[in-house]
């Protein structure tokens, strides 16, 4: 394999995992600019429409339909969440929001395991989506190139969405000031609910891509991918969208760039080094890469 | 139109104001007055509904506003122009300006309060497509105010709109604060610079740590040698 | 004048009450009970030192139980008697491996540790503010976890560290509760307390007063860290075998759950949210392997008690939304007021 063929190869893998995670990252950034609440329990979002596809399929319902109702289901979760556990809890300090994210987590989590064992299940999806392309050397798993195309589609539309449709701008006149989009008529409850239900959709495609991609799920598979999520908004700068893509990017980017520059013996230090990165760079731009310079958003 | 009836508002276990009443007519234009930490701007958001009152009453129109959400209190036509401006930064001067028309339904009208606030302000007209950070400070509060306007108040309250501005601009805010007086608009206005405000405004109410200690018609007021002394400097 | 001496006889009885409980507990208490009154002395320690860098300056950590491991890990390597290191521990370097430390002297070392390593992570990390650096320490808790489970000559990496001595005793424990519980609260009720929870609640306005940010919050965070790593040690020398898996993300939530519903800023809400939660987490993890109330059994089922914890402290953030006391510390007089 010639040095272009496996860059392009790694570019594939970078820009495919980063999708995934930009669009992750976007369920976290929506909720937080205008709540200031990191949901932790996003990456539940993943589980719960995983395993509602998988209960499908095992029904006999095929995996297009299953797929789709799972999806559906993810958007359905993450509006009783809001509902639920988080709309009680408005006004309430950072940290107990942070928390109360911890505690919903950790309920539902609990609650996949006793409904569907501590295990991992297989998940098989159809073969055009755990298949492979063959170009020359380059060998590209269709599940990257749709994870990719997925990505792509749903940026569009969600820049048509917060650029041309009045709730759209209304949730990016929230995020940057809930107090003034109150006096201005807002409906806050309304535009919150629209940044779940589209982030948890969001998630739920994750999960759909996620779960064909690894070929199994278990009770716990939210847990790495909010957090990388997680990271991912950190680094593009919390609460904006732009930045949460960005971030998601940077992190799929970085990954695959440690995964092979690192030599043999520390590639289990992968993670570790990724932190390393972001700490540093938080070093120089203490509000992400998007985020305002001055250490205080005035 | 606008009746306060003994306001009490507590902030924690700060109590902010102590029992405030004022009224406001229709097509009035009624300053609010007093030194900082008064409890003006308190005071407004009691009656936008951001804060609710202890004790007391805020009555619009015949109805009870005291214990309504800050969200039917705006579709009522009460509409606050908050202190420091907040404009949507991250969003253009248009974008800022449809945000003020989000509760109204009626589409023609609102394209033509858009040209009429254009009218009022043609600076913003020039900068529609531009990101609402990059106004300068005067330019920002023209378009909270238009934004404001964009909202089709019935009753139209801004807080400190001259605070920070160069004197300059602050005679073009002001003169717009008057243009709309003309037009019939009713508006509470809320000012530290008591100068400017006693000039435009029909009556006055002088807050002190959270109680009314003077008011009246603004001649009045503007003749009176304790207001001269400790809001008009001499 | 009063109001002194009342404080001062309740503390003075409380003290008389420790002790006596902690005689008869040694003396006369089952396994299990003083089992629960070990690990509540421990986890007392750990929410109050949590709770002088999150709750007064406002720092959240996420990371601190990288700190607590690296407590354990540290003070188990140095008192590990010498032969069990050859078996368990045979890369260890050589400066090492012929080191026993008796339990004392290996806390300490093992706390010293931690604040230097806490010194210069904060460097970095204290001028972030808000959900950064609580992101940032996770950052840390991540990384403690990866050299936990690669650095094996050191750790036995993901394997089980056996072998710990137990020297753990509820005096032990105990002593250093309240020791850490003195420190801090003289600490958070000093003038630099003061002055560290102006810097959490509005860091400009402290910042034009002249109260370095950066220095109050390091300090705190050292501190904090220092008194984590003892709880580790503490820890690692009672329960006598772990892993990196012991210090992790679960650990974490569960003593920010018990800060949290004690009240970020006070102490004494700290120690009572380290009792409920502690008490109630046993009781809940017994009655998992089913109850039988006589006249109906309720089967086991596992798992519930994480559930039922998560649902409890939902309901008590939104009926306390700055957990049960807040930011005021237990007033005695109000309290004998009460009873008389």
């Amino acid at each position: 394999m010639t040095s272009l063929e496996f860059f392009l190869q790694q570019a594939i893998n970078a820009v495919s995992i980063g999708s995934l995670y930009a669009l992750m990252a976007i369920g976290l950034a929506m909720v937080f600019g205008i709540l200031r609440l990191i949901n932790f329990a996003h990456g539940d979002i993943i589980m719960v429409g995983s395993y509602t596809t998988l209960m499908l399929m095992l029904v006999g319902l095929p995996f297009g339909v299953a797929a789709i109702i799972g999806v559906l289901a993810s958007m359905v979760a993450g509006l009783i969440m809001e509902r639920v556990a988080y709309r009680p809890i408005r006004g309430a300090p950072d940290v107990a929001m942070l928390l109360t994210s911890f505690a919903v987590t950790i309920f539902l989590e609990n609650s996949a395991i006793l409904l569907f064992q501590p295990t991992s299940r297989p998940f098989s999806a159809p073969s055009i989506l755990t298949g492979a392309l063959q170009f020359g050397n380059l060998r590209v798993s269709s599940i990257d190139l749709i994870a990719i195309g997925v990505t792509i589609i749903l940026l569009l539309l969600l820049t048509f969405f917060v650029t041309r449709t009045q709730i759209g701008i209304s949730m990016r006149a929230a995020s940057t000031d809930l107090l003034a989009a109150r006096l201005m008529g807002i409906n806050v409850n309304t535009v919150i609910a629209y940044a779940f239900a589209i982030g948890s959709l969001m998630a739920g495609i994750v999960g759909v891509l996620w779960s064909a991609r690894v070929g199994k799920i278990d009770p716990l598979m939210g847990f790495y991918p909010v957090l990388k999520a997680f990271v991912a908004t950190v680094i593009g700068g919390l609460g904006s969208i732009p930045g949460a893509i960005l971030g998601g990017y940077v992190l799929g980017t970085l990954e695959i760039l440690l995964q092979g520059l690192l030599p043999a013996s520390l590639t289990p230090f992968r993670d570790a080094f990724v932190f390393i990165a972001l700490i540093i760079l938080l070093l120089f731009r203490p509000n992400g890469i998007l985020g305002p310079t001055e250490r205080e958003k005035i | 139109m606008l009746k306060l009836e003994d306001v009490q508002v507590y902030w924690g276990e700060v109590h902010a104001l102590k029992g405030v009443s004022l009224e406001i007519e229709q097509g009035e234009l009624v300053s609010l007055l007093g030194s900082n930490g008064a409890g003006k701007s308190t005071t407004l958001m009691t009656i936008s509904g951001i804060v609710k009152p202890r004790a007391g009453r805020v009555i619009f129109d015949g109805q009870d506003l005291t214990q309504r959400s800050a969200f039917d209190i705006v579709n009522l036509g009460v509409i606050h122009c908050p202190e420091g401006r907040r404009i949507f930064s991250g969003l253009t001067v248009y974008e800022n300006l449809l945000m003020g028309a989000v509760r109204r339904t009626d589409r023609r009208q609102v394209a033509r309060d858009l040209e009429r606030v254009i009218a009022l302000f043609p600076i913003l007209g020039e900068r529609l497509r531009q990101n609402g950070a990059t106004l300068s400070g005067g330019e920002q509060q023209m378009l909270a105010i238009a934004r404001a306007l964009m909202a089709d108040p019935r009753l139209l309250m801004l807080d400190e709109p001259s605070l920070g501005l160069a004197p300059v601009i602050v005679e073009v805010i002001f003169e717009v604060i008057q243009q709309l007086h003309r037009e019939g608009v009713t508006i509470l206005l809320v000012e530290q610079n008591a100068r400017q405000a006693l000039q435009i405004a029909d009556r006055c109410y002088v807050l002190e740590t959270g109680r009314v200690v003077m008011s009246g018609p603004a001649e009045e007021l503007r003749a009176n040698p304790e207001v001269q002394r400790f809001y008009l400097g001499g | 004048m009063q109001h002194r001496l009342y404080n001062l006889l309740t503390i003075v009885l409380l003290f008389v009450l420790l002790a006596g409980l902690l005689a008869y507990a040694s003396l006369a208490a089952s396994a299990y009970i003083q089992r629960i009154i070990v690990l509540l002395g421990i986890n007392i320690i750990l929410v109050v030192s949590l709770n002088l860098s999150n709750g007064f300056t406002g720092v959240f950590s996420l990371g601190h139980i990288g700190f607590m491991a690296i407590g354990a890990y540290t003070a188990a390597i140095l008192t590990l008697p010498l032969s069990l290191k050859k078996v368990n521990l045979p890369d260890l370097p050589a400066w090492l491996s012929g080191v026993e430390l008796p339990f004392l002297t290996a806390t300490l070392l093992a706390g010293v540790l931690a604040m230097l390593i806490a010194f210069l992570v904060g460097l970095s990390l204290m001028r972030l503010s808000g959900p950064y650096v609580s992101v940032a320490t996770m950052g840390f808790l991540v990384i403690v976890q990866v050299v936990l489970i690669n650095w094996d000559s050191m750790t036995r990496g993901a394997r089980t560290f056996a072998g710990v001595p137990p020297y753990t005793t509820l005096w032990w424990v105990w002593g250093w509760a309240v020791l850490t519980i003195y420190i801090i609260w003289r600490l958070g009720h000093s003038s630099f307390g003061r002055s560290m929870m102006a810097v959490r609640d509005n860091d400009i306005a402290a910042q034009s007063l002249g109260i370095s940010v950066m220095k109050s919050r390091l300090l705190a965070f050292c501190i904090s860290a220092f008194f984590t790593a003892v709880a580790g040690s503490l820890w690692a020398h009672f329960i006598m075998s772990f892993s990196p898996k012991s210090f992790y993300f679960v650990q974490t939530f569960s003593v920010i759950t018990m800060l949290a519903v004690g009240g970020m800023g006070s102490v004494s809400g700290s120690v009572i949210g380290t009792v409920l939660i502690t008490v109630l987490s046993e009781v809940l993890r017994n009655a998992e392997r089913g109850i039988d109330l006589g006249f109906v059994s309720i089967p086991p089922v596992y798992g519930a008690s994480q559930i039922v914890m998560a649902v409890l402290f939902v309901l008590i953030i939104v009926f306390r939304q700055k957990g049960l006391l807040g930011d005021r510390e237990i007033d005695f007089n109000w309290l004998w007021s009460r009873l008389f």
